[in-house]
Protein backbone atom coordinates (compact mmCIF):
# COMPACT_ATOMS: atom_id res chain seq x y z
CA UNK A 1 0.00 0.00 0.00
CA UNK A 2 2.72 2.86 -1.29
CA UNK A 3 0.23 5.18 -1.66
CA UNK A 4 2.95 8.20 -0.80
CA UNK A 5 4.94 9.16 -4.03
CA UNK A 6 6.98 10.75 -2.65
CA UNK A 7 8.32 8.16 -0.53
CA UNK A 8 9.34 5.28 -2.75
CA UNK A 9 9.98 2.08 -0.95
CA UNK A 10 13.84 1.51 -0.65
CA UNK A 11 14.99 -1.69 -2.14
CA UNK A 12 15.20 -4.53 0.50
CA UNK A 13 18.51 -5.36 0.04
CA UNK A 14 19.53 -1.22 0.27
CA UNK A 15 17.72 -1.48 3.24
CA UNK A 16 18.83 -3.78 5.01
CA UNK A 17 22.64 -2.39 4.05
CA UNK A 18 21.51 0.63 5.10
CA UNK A 19 20.32 -0.90 8.82
CA UNK A 20 23.35 -2.82 9.20
CA UNK A 21 25.40 0.71 8.98
CA UNK A 22 23.24 2.66 11.41
CA UNK A 23 22.20 4.75 8.26
CA UNK A 24 20.02 7.44 9.37
CA UNK A 25 18.67 8.84 6.09
CA UNK A 26 17.88 4.82 5.33
CA UNK A 27 15.79 5.11 8.63
CA UNK A 28 14.44 7.73 7.67
CA UNK A 29 13.19 6.11 3.97
CA UNK A 30 11.65 3.19 5.65
CA UNK A 31 9.76 4.73 8.08
CA UNK A 32 8.44 7.14 5.76
CA UNK A 33 7.72 4.48 3.25
CA UNK A 34 6.12 2.12 5.23
CA UNK A 35 3.75 4.07 7.48
CA UNK A 36 0.79 4.55 5.33
CA UNK A 37 0.34 1.10 5.52
CA UNK A 38 0.60 0.22 8.79
CA UNK A 39 -1.88 3.71 9.55
CA UNK A 40 -4.34 2.23 7.43
CA UNK A 41 -4.33 -1.35 8.67
CA UNK A 42 -4.83 0.06 12.68
CA UNK A 43 -7.94 3.11 11.09
CA UNK A 44 -9.57 -0.01 9.19
CA UNK A 45 -8.94 -2.29 12.45
CA UNK A 46 -10.55 0.65 15.28
CA UNK A 47 -7.41 2.43 15.64
CA UNK A 48 -6.32 5.65 15.71
CA UNK A 49 -3.48 7.58 14.18
CA UNK A 50 -1.55 7.37 18.09
CA UNK A 51 -1.83 3.52 18.10
CA UNK A 52 -0.45 3.23 14.55
CA UNK A 53 2.76 5.47 15.29
CA UNK A 54 3.11 3.39 18.70
CA UNK A 55 3.06 -0.43 17.22
CA UNK A 56 4.96 1.01 14.11
CA UNK A 57 7.63 2.36 15.58
CA UNK A 58 7.77 -0.86 18.26
CA UNK A 59 7.77 -3.08 14.61
CA UNK A 60 10.81 -1.04 13.15
CA UNK A 61 12.73 -1.87 17.01
CA UNK A 62 12.01 -5.52 15.85
CA UNK A 63 13.37 -4.91 12.63
CA UNK A 64 15.99 -2.86 13.42
CA UNK A 65 16.69 -6.38 16.21
CA UNK A 66 16.28 -9.00 13.78
CA UNK A 67 18.34 -7.09 11.20
CA UNK A 68 21.17 -6.61 13.64
CA UNK A 69 21.22 -10.06 15.06
CA UNK A 70 21.70 -11.45 11.40
CA UNK A 71 18.04 -13.26 11.76
CA UNK A 72 16.54 -11.22 8.81
CA UNK A 73 16.56 -13.44 5.59
CA UNK A 74 16.02 -11.82 2.26
CA UNK A 75 13.60 -14.29 0.82
CA UNK A 76 10.61 -12.40 2.85
CA UNK A 77 9.60 -8.99 1.71
CA UNK A 78 10.55 -5.77 4.38
CA UNK A 79 6.65 -4.81 3.90
CA UNK A 80 5.83 -7.88 3.97
CA UNK A 81 7.52 -8.62 7.68
CA UNK A 82 6.90 -5.11 9.16
CA UNK A 83 2.79 -5.84 7.76
CA UNK A 84 3.86 -9.10 9.56
CA UNK A 85 4.55 -7.79 12.97
CA UNK A 86 2.02 -4.16 12.79
CA UNK A 87 -0.98 -6.62 12.83
CA UNK A 88 0.06 -9.05 15.36
CA UNK A 89 1.18 -6.30 17.72
CA UNK A 90 -2.42 -4.93 17.05
CA UNK A 91 -4.35 -7.87 17.26
CA UNK A 92 -2.75 -8.06 20.73
CA UNK A 93 -3.69 -4.06 21.83
CA UNK A 94 -6.96 -4.89 20.78
CA UNK A 95 -7.10 -7.53 22.49
CA UNK A 96 -5.95 -5.94 26.18
CA UNK A 97 -8.27 -3.22 24.96
CA UNK A 98 -11.00 -5.79 24.92
CA UNK A 99 -12.41 -3.95 21.58
CA UNK A 100 -11.17 -7.23 19.31
CA UNK A 101 -14.04 -8.30 17.53
CA UNK A 102 -13.30 -11.78 16.29
CA UNK A 103 -12.14 -10.63 13.43
CA UNK A 104 -9.18 -8.37 11.26
CA UNK A 105 -9.80 -6.55 8.03
CA UNK A 106 -6.60 -7.39 6.40
CA UNK A 107 -4.90 -5.39 3.60
CA UNK A 108 -2.20 -8.10 2.57
CA UNK A 109 -0.82 -11.37 3.38
CA UNK A 110 1.23 -11.81 6.50
CA UNK A 111 3.62 -13.98 7.82
CA UNK A 112 4.08 -15.69 11.38
CA UNK A 113 6.06 -13.64 13.56
CA UNK A 114 5.35 -15.16 16.95
CA UNK A 115 8.82 -15.87 17.48
CA UNK A 116 10.29 -12.41 17.08
CA UNK A 117 7.38 -10.49 18.81
CA UNK A 118 8.45 -12.60 22.23
CA UNK A 119 11.98 -12.19 21.53
CA UNK A 120 10.77 -8.24 21.53
CA UNK A 121 8.46 -8.61 24.32
CA UNK A 122 11.81 -9.78 26.54
CA UNK A 123 14.02 -7.02 25.84
CA UNK A 124 11.04 -5.05 26.03
CA UNK A 125 10.47 -5.91 29.68
CA UNK A 126 14.33 -5.09 30.49
CA UNK A 127 14.00 -1.66 29.11
CA UNK A 128 10.84 -0.89 31.18
CA UNK A 129 12.54 -2.45 34.03
CA UNK A 130 15.62 0.31 33.35
CA UNK A 131 13.17 3.35 32.80
CA UNK A 132 11.84 2.63 35.96
CA UNK A 133 15.41 1.77 38.13
CA UNK A 134 16.47 5.00 36.73
CA UNK A 135 13.42 6.56 37.62
CA UNK A 136 13.23 6.01 40.98
CA UNK A 137 17.19 6.49 41.23
CA UNK A 138 16.75 10.64 41.81
CA UNK A 139 19.57 13.16 40.92
CA UNK A 140 22.61 13.47 40.60
CA UNK A 141 22.91 9.71 40.25
CA UNK A 142 20.92 9.25 37.29
CA UNK A 143 22.40 11.89 35.31
CA UNK A 144 26.07 10.71 36.52
CA UNK A 145 25.37 7.03 35.22
CA UNK A 146 23.75 7.94 31.96
CA UNK A 147 26.53 10.33 31.00
CA UNK A 148 29.25 8.13 32.28
CA UNK A 149 27.87 4.40 30.94
CA UNK A 150 25.28 5.49 27.80
CA UNK A 151 26.57 8.79 26.86
CA UNK A 152 30.38 7.66 27.00
CA UNK A 153 31.43 11.14 28.97
CA UNK A 154 34.70 10.98 30.80
CA UNK A 155 35.10 11.35 34.98
CA UNK A 156 37.06 14.40 33.91
CA UNK A 157 33.73 15.83 32.75
CA UNK A 158 31.61 14.95 35.12
CA UNK A 159 33.78 15.78 38.08
CA UNK A 160 33.59 19.48 36.21
CA UNK A 161 29.69 19.22 35.41
CA UNK A 162 28.82 18.48 39.41
CA UNK A 163 32.00 20.37 40.71
CA UNK A 164 33.40 17.27 42.17
CA UNK A 165 36.96 18.75 43.99
CA UNK A 166 38.92 15.65 43.58
CA UNK A 167 38.22 12.35 41.23
CA UNK A 168 38.39 9.98 43.86
CA UNK A 169 34.83 11.79 45.43
CA UNK A 170 33.27 11.73 41.95
CA UNK A 171 34.60 8.04 41.70
CA UNK A 172 33.06 6.81 45.14
CA UNK A 173 29.41 8.76 43.94
CA UNK A 174 29.29 7.11 41.03
CA UNK A 175 30.08 3.53 42.99
CA UNK A 176 27.63 4.15 45.09
CA UNK A 177 25.05 4.97 42.28
CA UNK A 178 25.56 2.37 40.25
CA UNK A 179 25.16 -0.09 43.30
CA UNK A 180 21.73 1.63 44.51
CA UNK A 181 20.58 1.11 40.60
CA UNK A 182 21.20 -2.51 40.42
CA UNK A 183 19.25 -2.81 43.56
CA UNK A 184 16.23 -0.71 41.94
CA UNK A 185 16.32 -2.40 38.56
CA UNK A 186 16.93 -5.96 40.23
CA UNK A 187 13.85 -5.07 42.73
CA UNK A 188 11.30 -4.50 39.77
CA UNK A 189 8.85 -7.14 38.56
CA UNK B 1 41.40 -3.94 47.77
CA UNK B 2 37.85 -2.56 48.22
CA UNK B 3 34.26 -2.64 46.26
CA UNK B 4 34.71 0.42 44.95
CA UNK B 5 38.74 -0.19 43.62
CA UNK B 6 37.94 -3.78 42.89
CA UNK B 7 35.36 -1.60 40.20
CA UNK B 8 37.89 0.69 39.17
CA UNK B 9 39.75 -2.07 37.75
CA UNK B 10 37.08 -4.40 36.50
CA UNK B 11 36.07 -1.17 34.36
CA UNK B 12 39.66 -0.27 33.13
CA UNK B 13 39.91 -3.99 32.33
CA UNK B 14 36.54 -3.59 30.20
CA UNK B 15 37.11 -0.68 28.54
CA UNK B 16 40.67 -1.93 27.78
CA UNK B 17 42.78 0.72 29.18
CA UNK B 18 44.93 -1.93 30.66
CA UNK B 19 48.52 -2.45 29.35
CA UNK B 20 49.67 -5.77 28.34
CA UNK B 21 51.05 -6.55 31.51
CA UNK B 22 48.58 -5.01 34.11
CA UNK B 23 46.13 -7.48 31.57
CA UNK B 24 48.01 -10.82 31.96
CA UNK B 25 48.18 -10.44 36.10
CA UNK B 26 44.31 -9.74 35.85
CA UNK B 27 42.88 -12.46 33.66
CA UNK B 28 45.11 -15.16 36.11
CA UNK B 29 43.32 -13.39 39.08
CA UNK B 30 40.08 -13.79 37.55
CA UNK B 31 41.17 -17.17 37.05
CA UNK B 32 42.01 -17.70 40.11
CA UNK B 33 39.45 -15.86 41.99
CA UNK B 34 35.47 -16.70 41.41
CA UNK B 35 34.29 -13.36 43.31
CA UNK B 36 36.59 -11.48 40.70
CA UNK B 37 35.21 -13.06 37.85
CA UNK B 38 31.59 -13.19 38.73
CA UNK B 39 32.28 -9.32 39.14
CA UNK B 40 33.38 -8.92 36.03
CA UNK B 41 30.79 -10.51 34.27
CA UNK B 42 28.24 -8.97 36.30
CA UNK B 43 29.26 -5.94 35.70
CA UNK B 44 29.69 -6.44 31.97
CA UNK B 45 26.15 -7.47 31.73
CA UNK B 46 24.56 -4.72 33.42
CA UNK B 47 26.72 -2.00 31.85
CA UNK B 48 25.16 -4.00 28.50
CA UNK B 49 22.21 -3.84 29.42
CA UNK B 50 22.43 0.39 30.39
CA UNK B 51 23.76 0.81 26.75
CA UNK B 52 20.80 -0.79 25.61
CA UNK B 53 18.73 0.99 27.45
CA UNK B 54 20.50 4.14 26.07
CA UNK B 55 20.49 3.27 22.33
CA UNK B 56 16.56 2.48 22.73
CA UNK B 57 15.88 5.80 23.77
CA UNK B 58 18.24 7.69 21.58
CA UNK B 59 16.45 5.23 18.60
CA UNK B 60 12.87 6.33 19.91
CA UNK B 61 13.51 9.66 20.16
CA UNK B 62 14.80 9.51 16.23
CA UNK B 63 11.95 7.90 15.05
CA UNK B 64 9.96 10.31 16.56
CA UNK B 65 11.74 13.15 15.15
CA UNK B 66 11.27 11.30 11.93
CA UNK B 67 7.40 10.83 12.52
CA UNK B 68 7.07 14.47 13.41
CA UNK B 69 8.09 15.39 9.84
CA UNK B 70 5.13 13.38 8.78
CA UNK B 71 1.76 14.80 8.10
CA UNK B 72 -0.61 12.05 9.88
CA UNK B 73 -3.84 14.07 9.46
CA UNK B 74 -3.71 14.19 5.44
CA UNK B 75 -2.70 10.29 5.23
CA UNK B 76 -5.13 10.06 7.56
CA UNK B 77 -7.80 11.30 5.80
CA UNK B 78 -7.17 9.30 2.43
CA UNK B 79 -8.05 6.40 4.50
CA UNK B 80 -10.73 7.48 6.95
CA UNK B 81 -12.90 9.58 4.97
CA UNK B 82 -13.17 6.92 1.87
CA UNK B 83 -15.62 4.75 3.03
CA UNK B 84 -18.86 6.06 3.73
CA UNK B 85 -20.35 6.21 7.49
CA UNK B 86 -22.49 2.73 6.50
CA UNK B 87 -19.36 1.14 5.52
CA UNK B 88 -17.52 2.25 8.28
CA UNK B 89 -20.63 1.19 10.67
CA UNK B 90 -21.08 -2.31 9.22
CA UNK B 91 -16.96 -2.95 9.59
CA UNK B 92 -16.95 -1.87 12.78
CA UNK B 93 -20.19 -3.53 13.82
CA UNK B 94 -21.13 -5.95 11.62
CA UNK B 95 -20.44 -9.09 13.67
CA UNK B 96 -23.04 -7.42 15.92
CA UNK B 97 -25.64 -6.31 13.28
CA UNK B 98 -25.45 -10.42 11.61
CA UNK B 99 -26.55 -11.67 15.43
CA UNK B 100 -29.43 -9.06 15.91
CA UNK B 101 -30.46 -9.50 12.07
CA UNK B 102 -30.60 -13.62 13.06
CA UNK B 103 -32.18 -13.22 16.30
CA UNK B 104 -34.91 -10.71 13.80
CA UNK B 105 -35.53 -12.79 11.09
CA UNK B 106 -35.77 -16.10 13.58
CA UNK B 107 -37.94 -14.67 15.48
CA UNK B 108 -40.36 -13.12 12.22
CA UNK B 109 -40.24 -16.42 10.91
CA UNK B 110 -41.00 -18.20 14.30
CA UNK B 111 -44.12 -16.28 14.88
CA UNK B 112 -45.56 -16.21 11.44
CA UNK B 113 -44.59 -20.39 11.45
CA UNK B 114 -46.36 -20.37 15.11
CA UNK B 115 -49.54 -18.69 13.41
CA UNK B 116 -49.85 -19.39 9.79
CA UNK B 117 -49.40 -23.29 10.86
CA UNK B 118 -52.94 -22.59 13.04
CA UNK B 119 -54.42 -20.48 10.57
CA UNK B 120 -54.28 -23.11 8.01
CA UNK B 121 -55.72 -25.69 10.52
CA UNK B 122 -58.75 -23.84 11.16
CA UNK B 123 -59.46 -21.09 8.86
CA UNK B 124 -58.55 -22.56 5.75
CA UNK B 125 -60.56 -20.24 2.99
CA UNK B 126 -58.98 -16.92 4.76
CA UNK B 127 -55.53 -18.33 3.49
CA UNK B 128 -56.45 -18.52 0.44
CA UNK B 129 -58.03 -15.68 0.37
CA UNK B 130 -54.98 -14.05 1.33
CA UNK B 131 -52.59 -15.81 -0.94
CA UNK B 132 -55.24 -14.55 -3.30
CA UNK B 133 -54.10 -10.62 -2.71
CA UNK B 134 -50.45 -11.84 -2.25
CA UNK B 135 -50.70 -12.55 -5.89
CA UNK B 136 -52.08 -9.50 -6.85
CA UNK B 137 -49.57 -7.39 -5.73
CA UNK B 138 -46.81 -9.80 -7.53
CA UNK B 139 -48.55 -9.59 -10.48
CA UNK B 140 -47.87 -5.97 -10.44
CA UNK B 141 -44.38 -6.56 -10.08
CA UNK B 142 -43.75 -9.20 -13.19
CA UNK B 143 -46.16 -7.62 -15.90
CA UNK B 144 -43.18 -8.07 -17.90
CA UNK B 145 -42.50 -11.74 -17.46
CA UNK B 146 -45.61 -13.19 -16.85
CA UNK B 147 -49.27 -13.26 -18.16
CA UNK B 148 -52.51 -12.16 -16.14
CA UNK B 149 -53.19 -15.69 -16.37
CA UNK B 150 -50.35 -17.82 -14.82
CA UNK B 151 -49.67 -15.42 -12.15
CA UNK B 152 -53.53 -15.07 -11.50
CA UNK B 153 -53.58 -18.60 -10.47
CA UNK B 154 -49.98 -19.89 -10.15
CA UNK B 155 -48.95 -18.17 -6.78
CA UNK B 156 -52.31 -19.14 -5.64
CA UNK B 157 -52.17 -22.90 -5.92
CA UNK B 158 -48.99 -24.60 -5.40
CA UNK B 159 -47.12 -24.90 -8.55
CA UNK B 160 -46.88 -29.13 -9.22
CA UNK B 161 -43.20 -28.40 -11.32
CA UNK B 162 -41.50 -26.52 -7.87
CA UNK B 163 -40.02 -30.04 -6.51
CA UNK B 164 -36.74 -30.83 -7.87
CA UNK B 165 -37.55 -29.31 -10.90
CA UNK B 166 -39.12 -32.03 -12.84
CA UNK B 167 -42.59 -32.31 -14.40
CA UNK B 168 -44.42 -34.55 -16.80
CA UNK B 169 -44.60 -33.86 -20.56
CA UNK B 170 -46.39 -36.26 -23.40
CA UNK B 171 -45.86 -36.77 -27.00
CA UNK B 172 -47.83 -34.94 -29.32
CA UNK B 173 -46.58 -36.00 -32.66
CA UNK B 174 -44.57 -39.31 -33.97
CA UNK B 175 -41.36 -37.23 -34.51
CA UNK B 176 -40.42 -36.20 -30.83
CA UNK B 177 -42.51 -32.79 -30.22
CA UNK B 178 -44.13 -33.33 -26.68
CA UNK B 179 -46.13 -30.95 -25.40
CA UNK B 180 -45.81 -29.53 -21.32
CA UNK B 181 -46.67 -26.83 -19.09
CA UNK B 182 -44.91 -23.47 -19.55
CA UNK B 183 -44.38 -23.28 -15.93
CA UNK B 184 -42.34 -25.95 -15.75
CA UNK B 185 -39.53 -25.35 -18.31
CA UNK B 186 -39.76 -21.66 -17.34
CA UNK B 187 -36.34 -20.36 -16.86
CA UNK B 188 -34.32 -23.68 -17.84
CA UNK B 189 -31.23 -23.71 -19.35
CA UNK B 190 -31.43 -26.82 -20.14
CA UNK B 191 -33.99 -29.60 -20.81
CA UNK B 192 -34.04 -33.52 -20.64
CA UNK B 193 -36.80 -36.02 -20.62
CA UNK B 194 -36.79 -39.47 -19.52
CA UNK B 195 -38.78 -42.38 -19.78
CA UNK B 196 -40.23 -45.21 -17.58
CA UNK B 197 -37.46 -47.46 -18.28
CA UNK B 198 -34.98 -44.49 -17.49
CA UNK B 199 -33.73 -43.44 -21.05
CA UNK B 200 -33.16 -39.87 -21.46
CA UNK B 201 -33.56 -37.57 -24.48
CA UNK B 202 -32.64 -33.98 -24.95
CA UNK B 203 -34.94 -31.70 -25.53
CA UNK B 204 -35.15 -28.02 -26.84
CA UNK B 205 -37.81 -25.71 -26.16
CA UNK B 206 -39.48 -25.06 -29.80
CA UNK B 207 -42.37 -22.88 -28.80
CA UNK B 208 -44.14 -21.38 -25.49
CA UNK B 209 -47.28 -19.68 -24.44
CA UNK B 210 -47.23 -18.32 -21.18
CA UNK B 211 -50.79 -17.05 -21.12
CA UNK B 212 -52.29 -20.49 -20.94
CA UNK B 213 -49.46 -22.09 -19.36
CA UNK B 214 -48.21 -24.17 -22.39
CA UNK B 215 -44.54 -25.38 -23.69
CA UNK B 216 -43.99 -27.56 -27.06
CA UNK B 217 -40.55 -29.03 -26.28
CA UNK B 218 -38.81 -31.16 -29.38
CA UNK B 219 -36.09 -33.84 -28.92
CA UNK B 220 -33.10 -33.10 -30.59
CA UNK B 221 -30.63 -35.92 -29.18
CA UNK B 222 -29.40 -37.68 -32.78
CA UNK B 223 -30.14 -41.12 -30.83
CA UNK B 224 -33.41 -40.33 -31.03
CA UNK B 225 -35.53 -41.88 -33.79
CA UNK B 226 -39.40 -42.06 -33.52
CA UNK B 227 -42.48 -42.87 -30.80
CA UNK B 228 -44.14 -44.67 -33.79
CA UNK B 229 -47.72 -43.60 -34.00
CA UNK B 230 -49.16 -42.26 -31.04
CA UNK B 231 -52.20 -44.70 -29.41
CA UNK B 232 -54.24 -41.75 -28.39
CA UNK B 233 -56.27 -39.23 -30.09
CA UNK B 234 -56.60 -35.59 -29.72
CA UNK B 235 -60.65 -34.16 -28.44
CA UNK B 236 -60.81 -30.46 -29.67
CA UNK B 237 -64.35 -30.09 -28.43
CA UNK B 238 -65.02 -29.45 -24.77
CA UNK B 239 -65.93 -32.37 -22.98
CA UNK B 240 -68.78 -32.65 -20.49
CA UNK B 241 -69.03 -32.35 -16.77
CA UNK B 242 -68.88 -35.03 -14.92
CA UNK B 243 -67.20 -37.23 -17.44
CA UNK B 244 -64.53 -40.04 -15.98
CA UNK B 245 -61.30 -38.49 -16.77
CA UNK B 246 -57.39 -39.67 -16.00
CA UNK B 247 -54.07 -38.95 -16.15
CA UNK B 248 -50.50 -40.65 -15.57
CA UNK B 249 -47.71 -38.38 -14.66
CA UNK B 250 -44.22 -38.55 -13.03
CA UNK B 251 -45.77 -36.63 -9.15
CA UNK B 252 -42.58 -39.47 -7.96
CA UNK B 253 -39.93 -40.91 -9.68
CA UNK B 254 -42.38 -43.73 -11.10
CA UNK B 255 -45.04 -43.19 -13.23
CA UNK B 256 -48.31 -42.51 -11.65
CA UNK B 257 -51.70 -43.11 -12.01
CA UNK B 258 -54.91 -40.72 -10.95
CA UNK B 259 -58.61 -40.65 -11.72
CA UNK B 260 -61.51 -38.60 -11.04
CA UNK B 261 -63.82 -36.41 -12.90
CA UNK B 262 -64.52 -33.27 -14.78
CA UNK B 263 -66.17 -31.29 -11.75
CA UNK B 264 -66.76 -27.42 -13.38
CA UNK B 265 -66.13 -26.78 -16.95
CA UNK B 266 -64.44 -23.52 -15.79
CA UNK B 267 -60.84 -23.05 -13.54
CA UNK B 268 -60.13 -21.07 -10.45
CA UNK B 269 -62.31 -18.04 -10.47
CA UNK B 270 -64.01 -18.78 -13.35
CA UNK B 271 -60.71 -19.20 -15.53
CA UNK B 272 -62.04 -20.55 -18.82
CA UNK B 273 -58.76 -21.85 -20.26
CA UNK B 274 -58.99 -24.88 -17.66
CA UNK B 275 -61.71 -27.64 -16.22
CA UNK B 276 -61.75 -28.21 -12.76
CA UNK B 277 -61.09 -31.52 -11.78
CA UNK B 278 -62.06 -34.00 -9.42
CA UNK B 279 -58.68 -36.30 -8.97
CA UNK B 280 -55.76 -36.45 -6.48
CA UNK B 281 -52.77 -35.21 -8.29
CA UNK B 282 -49.14 -34.39 -6.84
CA UNK B 283 -46.02 -32.11 -7.54
CA UNK B 284 -45.08 -33.34 -10.74
CA UNK B 285 -47.88 -34.19 -12.08
CA UNK B 286 -47.80 -30.79 -14.50
CA UNK B 287 -47.73 -31.14 -17.90
CA UNK B 288 -49.71 -34.56 -18.04
CA UNK B 289 -51.72 -35.61 -20.28
CA UNK B 290 -55.82 -35.62 -19.29
CA UNK B 291 -57.49 -38.43 -20.91
CA UNK B 292 -61.17 -39.56 -20.93
CA UNK B 293 -62.50 -43.01 -20.96
CA UNK B 294 -61.75 -43.49 -24.59
CA UNK B 295 -58.36 -42.58 -24.76
CA UNK B 296 -58.63 -39.08 -26.35
CA UNK B 297 -56.43 -36.47 -25.04
CA UNK B 298 -58.61 -33.38 -23.25
CA UNK B 299 -56.58 -31.34 -21.15
CA UNK B 300 -53.33 -30.59 -19.87
CA UNK B 301 -52.80 -31.26 -15.90
CA UNK B 302 -51.55 -27.69 -14.63
CA UNK B 303 -51.89 -27.05 -10.82
CA UNK B 304 -53.88 -28.44 -8.62
CA UNK B 305 -55.85 -26.45 -5.27
CA UNK B 306 -54.37 -25.65 -2.19
CA UNK B 307 -56.18 -27.87 0.44
CA UNK B 308 -58.03 -29.79 -1.24
CA UNK B 309 -58.06 -32.36 -3.96
CA UNK B 310 -59.32 -30.02 -6.42
CA UNK B 311 -57.08 -30.44 -9.88
CA UNK B 312 -57.09 -27.72 -12.64
CA UNK B 313 -56.05 -28.98 -16.50
CA UNK B 314 -55.81 -26.72 -19.43
CA UNK B 315 -58.06 -27.19 -22.18
CA UNK B 316 -56.70 -28.85 -25.34
CA UNK B 317 -58.17 -26.43 -27.13
CA UNK B 318 -54.82 -24.38 -26.22
CA UNK B 319 -53.22 -26.72 -27.34
CA UNK B 320 -53.99 -26.76 -31.23
CA UNK B 321 -53.92 -22.75 -30.49
CA UNK B 322 -50.25 -23.01 -29.04
CA UNK B 323 -49.45 -25.48 -32.16
CA UNK B 324 -50.85 -23.02 -34.56
CA UNK B 325 -49.38 -20.14 -33.01
CA UNK B 326 -45.53 -21.75 -33.58
CA UNK B 327 -43.80 -20.04 -36.33
CA UNK B 328 -43.49 -21.46 -39.83
CA UNK B 329 -39.83 -21.44 -39.85
CA UNK B 330 -38.94 -23.01 -36.56
CA UNK B 331 -41.34 -25.96 -37.70
CA UNK B 332 -38.72 -27.09 -40.46
CA UNK B 333 -40.75 -28.75 -43.25
CA UNK B 334 -42.90 -30.61 -41.24
CA UNK B 335 -46.13 -29.26 -39.29
CA UNK B 336 -47.40 -30.54 -36.55
CA UNK B 337 -51.04 -33.13 -36.85
CA UNK B 338 -52.80 -33.97 -33.97
CA UNK B 339 -54.03 -37.20 -34.71
CA UNK B 340 -57.72 -37.32 -33.54
CA UNK B 341 -58.01 -41.21 -34.08
CA UNK B 342 -57.52 -42.69 -30.76
CA UNK B 343 -56.41 -46.96 -30.62
CA UNK B 344 -57.93 -46.80 -27.18
CA UNK B 345 -61.05 -47.02 -27.57
CA UNK B 346 -61.72 -50.66 -27.45
CA UNK B 347 -59.36 -51.49 -24.51
CA UNK B 348 -59.50 -51.95 -20.89
CA UNK B 349 -57.99 -49.23 -18.46
CA UNK B 350 -54.69 -51.39 -17.68
CA UNK B 351 -54.18 -51.92 -21.46
CA UNK B 352 -54.18 -48.30 -21.78
CA UNK B 353 -51.89 -47.43 -19.46
CA UNK B 354 -49.46 -50.21 -20.95
CA UNK B 355 -49.49 -48.83 -24.17
CA UNK B 356 -49.64 -44.64 -22.85
CA UNK B 357 -46.92 -45.26 -20.50
CA UNK B 358 -44.27 -44.99 -23.75
CA UNK B 359 -45.18 -41.76 -24.51
CA UNK B 360 -45.53 -39.88 -21.44
CA UNK B 361 -42.31 -38.50 -19.83
CA UNK B 362 -40.82 -37.34 -16.88
CA UNK B 363 -39.34 -33.39 -17.61
CA UNK B 364 -35.70 -32.91 -16.11
CA UNK B 365 -34.86 -28.98 -16.44
CA UNK B 366 -31.54 -27.42 -15.10
CA UNK B 367 -31.22 -24.18 -14.09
Amino acid sequence: MNNNVNNPAPADNEAILGILNNSEAMLKRIYLAYFPMVLQLVITNNGNEDDAKDIYQEAIIVLYNKVRAGNFELSSKLKTFIYSVCRRLWLKRLTQLSRYGGDIHDLQEYLPVEEDIANHEEKDIQFNKMTGALGLLGEPCKTIIEDFYINDRSMQEICEKFGYTNADNAKTQKYKCLQRLKKLFFQQK
Amino acid sequence: MSDIELMAVVERYLNGEMNADERIRFEMLRRENAEVDNTVKEHQEFTGRLKQYGERLAFENLLNDIHNEIDVQALKDEFVHHPSLIVRLWRNHHSKISVAASITIFAVLGTLFLTGYLKSQKQENDVIYLKHEIAQVKHKNDVISQSINTLNIRPKQMAPSNYHGTGTGFAISSDGYLATNFHVINGADSVYIQNADGTAYHAKIVSTDPANDIAILKITDPSFKSFGALPYGFKRSKSDLGEDVYTYGYSKDDGFYSKGYISSGNGFKGDTVKYQLSMDVDFGNSGGPLLDAKGNVIAIISSKQAHTDGAFAIKSKYLYKAIQAIAPDSLRSDKIVLSSKSKFANLGRTQQLNKLQNYVFMVKVYN
